[in-house]
C-alpha cells in the first residue's frame, strides 16, 4: 500500500508512519504532514445485524442458526442418488468417499465405526457441514428444504429417525446422537 | 572417501557406532552421507568430445561451457534449479475431487529448518481458492461489542510479528498406525509437517477493538474456500499468540497456504490454522463442527474419542538415511533429522543404531526455538551391518516422544489423528533403508 500510493504528500506521511511503526494516519494522500497517532489502529468498520446476518452460517447444537424449511427421508432419497451416491456409494454405503452409514450406537471395540450413526454426537453438523460444503461439486446449491430431506435421509438410514419423521429447525435439533457422550475434551474444556 | 577411524572423538558413546555430538564441532570431519538409491554406484558421465581449441590467453578449454558463454537474463521471480525439477511435493488427491486431499513436503530432499513456502505441505477440503483481495474481509462478530469487518488493505497497517513455526496437519505420519510399516520415502509417510515465518497481526488486537463479552470463551473460525471450513477455538488461545497472518517467508501467503489470510495457531495442529480467514464468532462454546467431531478426533480402544487435542506432541525423524536413500559402504555417516514440539523448545534429541537399546546425544544446530523445526545432526561408524536408527526427541516441558508400541497400547490402532511416535528405519547389509517396525 505503501509503495503504490507515492505522491510527494504521500511520501511525506510514509516517512512520518514508519517513524512511528504503527500510525493510522499511513493512509490518505494529503499535503499536509498530519500529526503522528499513538496506539493500535481501529480500522475495523462496524457491521449491522442485518450485514452480520448475511455472514453468519453457523448453526450450533442446540439448533440456533437452523434455517426454516423441512423435509423427510422419503423426500430426501432421490435427492441423495442424484447428488451424494456417486461418492459415497448406494445407501451411503462408502464409495472413493466415506461411509456414512453404521449402527445407531456408540462405537465398542468390536465395532469402531466412525459412520454417522455411530459416531456423530449431533445431528445438527450433518445438515451444517451438508449445507457448508456439499456437495462438493456446487456446495451451497441446496436448498434448506432439501438439506432437512437429505439430512432426514441419512438419519433414517442410520437408524435414529423414522422415513417419515419431518425434520425442521425444532425436530433436527431435539435429536440425541448415540455417541453424543462419546468424547472426551483433551486441550480445551 | 574415507573417513580416518582412529582416535577418541571415534569411539562410539551408543550402540553400533553412534560417536559424540561434539564431532560437529570439528569442521575438518568429512562425513558419508547416504545417497540416491538409483544412483549409488553409477559411474562417472563420459566426458564430452574435445573442445574446439582456443587461444593461448583463454582460459582452460576444459571448464565447464557456462563459464564460456553468458548466463540467462534477470527473473521477476526465481525458480529452483532445472536440475532440481523433481524435488517437488508429493500429491496424495482424492481421484473423484481433485482438490480434496493433501500434498506432502518432500523432507527427504531438504536442509535446514526452513521450508521453501511452494513445498509447504498441503491439505485441502474442496481446492485453492483464487480470492480476489480487494472483495476479501475478515469478519468479527458475536459475543462482541461491537461486529467489525476488515479489509485486506488495512490489516495491513496494523502493527505486525512473526512466528518462525512448524505447522503440522494432526493426520501427518497416519500411516503408523498401520499393522505393517509402510514404504515410501519419509516425507511422503511423514511430511504434512513444514516449518515457516508466518507474519501478520495479533489476533488480539482486532479482538480488543471489537470489545470482547467478559462470558465469551470460544471463538468459531471459517474460512472462504468452498469447503467454507469452520472450527472452534478457545479464546484464550487466540488472545495469547494467534495472528492473522498475511506472509508467509517473507512474502504474501500463498494461495494454497491461505492468501490473503491465514488463522496460525503457534503449536496447534494444521486444521485450526484456517486458510482463507472469512470470519472469527466470538462464543461461550464450541460449534461441534464436522471437522471437531466425525474428524480430528481420535477414537481409542474404550470406544471413546478424545477431542480438542489440539497441541502437536514432540516428535522427530530421520532424515538422511531414510528410505529410498542407500548406505555407499561402510564409513562415518552424518544422521540427519528435524525435530519438533507444538509445546516449545526442542532440549534432546537423542539417536540409536541398535533400535533403541542405547542411545547417544545428537547435536542439536542453532537456532533452536521454540514449536520450531530443530535440526539434529548425529555421527555415525556404520560397520556395514544390519542396524536399527531412531531418534527420540524431548521437549522444554519433560515430554519425551513415545515407542511405538507404547503409543499403540495407549491409544489403540483407531485414532487417526496425532501419530508422534519414535520411527526406525532398517539398515540392511547392502545399505537398503526400510521403515520397520522395531
Amino acid at each position: 500500500m505503501f509503495m503504490r500510493d507515492f505522491s510527494p504528500g504521500a511520501f511525506r506521511q510514509i516517512v512520518v508512519g514508519l517513524a512511528l511503526m504503527c500510525a493510522s494516519a499511513v493512509a490518505l494522500a494529503g499535503d499536509a504532514v498530519k500529526a503522528p497517532t499513538l496506539g493500535t489502529p481501529q480500522l475495523g468498520t462496524p457491521m449491522t445485524a442485518e450485514e452480520i446476518a448475511k455472514w453468519d452460517l453457523t448453526i450450533f447444537p442446540d439448533g440456533r442458526g437452523l434455517p426454516p424449511g423441512k423435509g423427510t427421508a422419503v423426500e430426501g432419497k432421490a435427492i441423495f442418488e442424484s447428488q451424494c451416491a456417486s461418492c459415497h456409494g448406494d445407501g451411503g454405503r462408502g464409495a472413493t468417499a466415506e461411509e456414512l452409514v453404521g449402527e445407531p450406537k456408540p462405537p465398542s471395540k468390536d465395532n469402531m465405526s466412525k459412520a454417522i450413526g455411530s459416531y456423530w454426537p449431533y445431528a445438527t453438523t450433518l445438515f451444517d457441514f451438508t449445507r457448508r460444503s456439499m456437495p462438493p461439486g456446487a456446495p451451497g446449491s441446496l436448498s434448506a428444504d432439501q438439506l432437512y430431506a437429505v439430512t432426514a435421509f441419512l438419519l433414517h438410514a442410520n437408524g435414529i429417525i423414522g422415513e417419515k419423521d419431518e425434520m425442521t429447525a425444532s425436530t433436527l435439533a431435539k435429536i440425541k446422537m448415540p455417541n453424543r457422550d462419546g468424547f472426551v475434551r483433551v486441550d480445551a474444556k | 572417501m574415507t573417513a580416518d577411524l582412529s582416535g577418541d572423538d571415534l569411539i562410539p558413546v551408543a550402540g553400533n557406532g553412534i560417536l559424540h555430538r561434539r564431532l560437529f564441532l570439528k569442521n575438518t570431519l568429512i562425513l558419508a552421507v547416504a545417497g540416491a538409491a538409483g544412483t549409488a554406484f553409477v559411474a562417472e558421465p563420459e566426458a564430452a568430445a574435445a573442445p574446439a581449441p582456443v587461444p593461448a590467453t583463454g582460459i582452460d578449454p576444459s571448464s565447464p561451457p557456462w563459464m564460456h558463454k553468458p548466463g540467462l537474463p534477470f527473473t521477476g521471480y526465481g525458480k529452483p534449479s532445472k536440475f532440481e525439477a523433481r524435488t517437488l511435493r508429493n500429491i496424495g488427491g482424492n481421484r473423484d475431487l481433485a482438490g480434496n486431499g493433501v500434498s506432502w513436503t518432500p523432507l527427504e530432499s531438504l536442509e535446514g529448518i526452513i521450508t521453501p513456502s511452494g513445498l509447504h505441505f498441503e491439505r485441502h477440503h474442496n481446492g485453492v481458492p483464487e480470492i480476489d483481495p480487494a472483495h476479501h474481509r475478515l469478519v468479527i462478530h458475536g459475543a462482541v461489542r461491537q461486529p467489525l469487518s476488515f479489509t485486506v488493505d488495512n490489516l495491513l497497517r496494523y502493527p505486525m510479528r512473526s512466528h518462525l513455526i512448524f505447522l503440522e496437519c494432526g493426520g501427518n505420519s497416519n500411516a503408523g498406525w498401520h499393522s505393517e510399516p509402510i514404504q515410501r520415502p519419509v516425507g511422503s509417510f511423514h511430511g504434512l509437517v513444514s516449518c515457516s515465518e508466518w507474519t501478520g497481526v495479533p489476533l488480539s488486537l482486532l479482538l480488543d477493538q471489537a470489545g470482547i463479552d467478559a462470558k465469551a470463551s470460544w471463538v468459531i473460525a471459517e474460512g472462504a474456500d468452498a469447503a467454507v471450513m469452520n472450527v472452534s477455538l478457545p479464546l484464550s488461545k487466540l488472545m495469547d499468540d494467534a495472528i492473522v497472518a498475511l506472509y508467509q517467508n517473507g512474502e504474501r501467503i500463498r494461495p494454497e497456504n491461505g492468501y490473503p489470510l491465514r488463522l496460525v495457531v503457534p503449536g496447534w495442529e494444521g486444521v485450526v490454522n484456517v486458510k482463507w480467514l472469512r470470519r472469527l464468532q466470538v462464543t461461550d462454546q464450541p460449534v461441534m463442527a464436522r471437522n471437531e467431531t466425525a474428524k480430528y478426533t481420535e477414537l481409542l480402544p474404550s470406544g471413546k474419542a478424545r477431542q480438542f487435542t489440539f497441541v502437536m506432541e514432540a516428535k522427530s525423524l530421520i532424515t538422511s538415511p531414510s528410505p529410498g536413500l542407500k548406505m555407499r559402504g561402510p564409513n562415518v555417516y552424518e544422521i540427519r533429522g528435524l525435530a519438533w514440539s507444538g509445546r516449545g523448545k526442542i532440549t534432546k534429541v537423542e539417536v540409536s543404531a541398535d533400535g533403541g537399546k542405547s542411545w547417544g546425544l545428537a547435536a542439536l544446530q542453532e537456532p533452536v526455538l521454540s514449536r520450531c523445526f530443530t535440526r539434529f545432526r548425529s555421527a555415525w561408524a556404520w560397520d556395514g551391518g544390519p542396524a536399527v536408527l531412531k531418534s527420540r526427541a524431548t521437549d522444554e516441558t519433560g515430554y519425551v516422544q513415545p515407542e511405538r508400541d507404547v503409543l499403540v497400547a495407549e491409544r489403540g490402532r483407531d485414532g487417526y489423528f496425532h501419530y508422534n511416535a519414535i520411527v526406525a528405519w532398517g539398515i540392511d547389509e547392502d545399505g537398503k533403508v526400510a521403515h520397520v517396525y522395531a
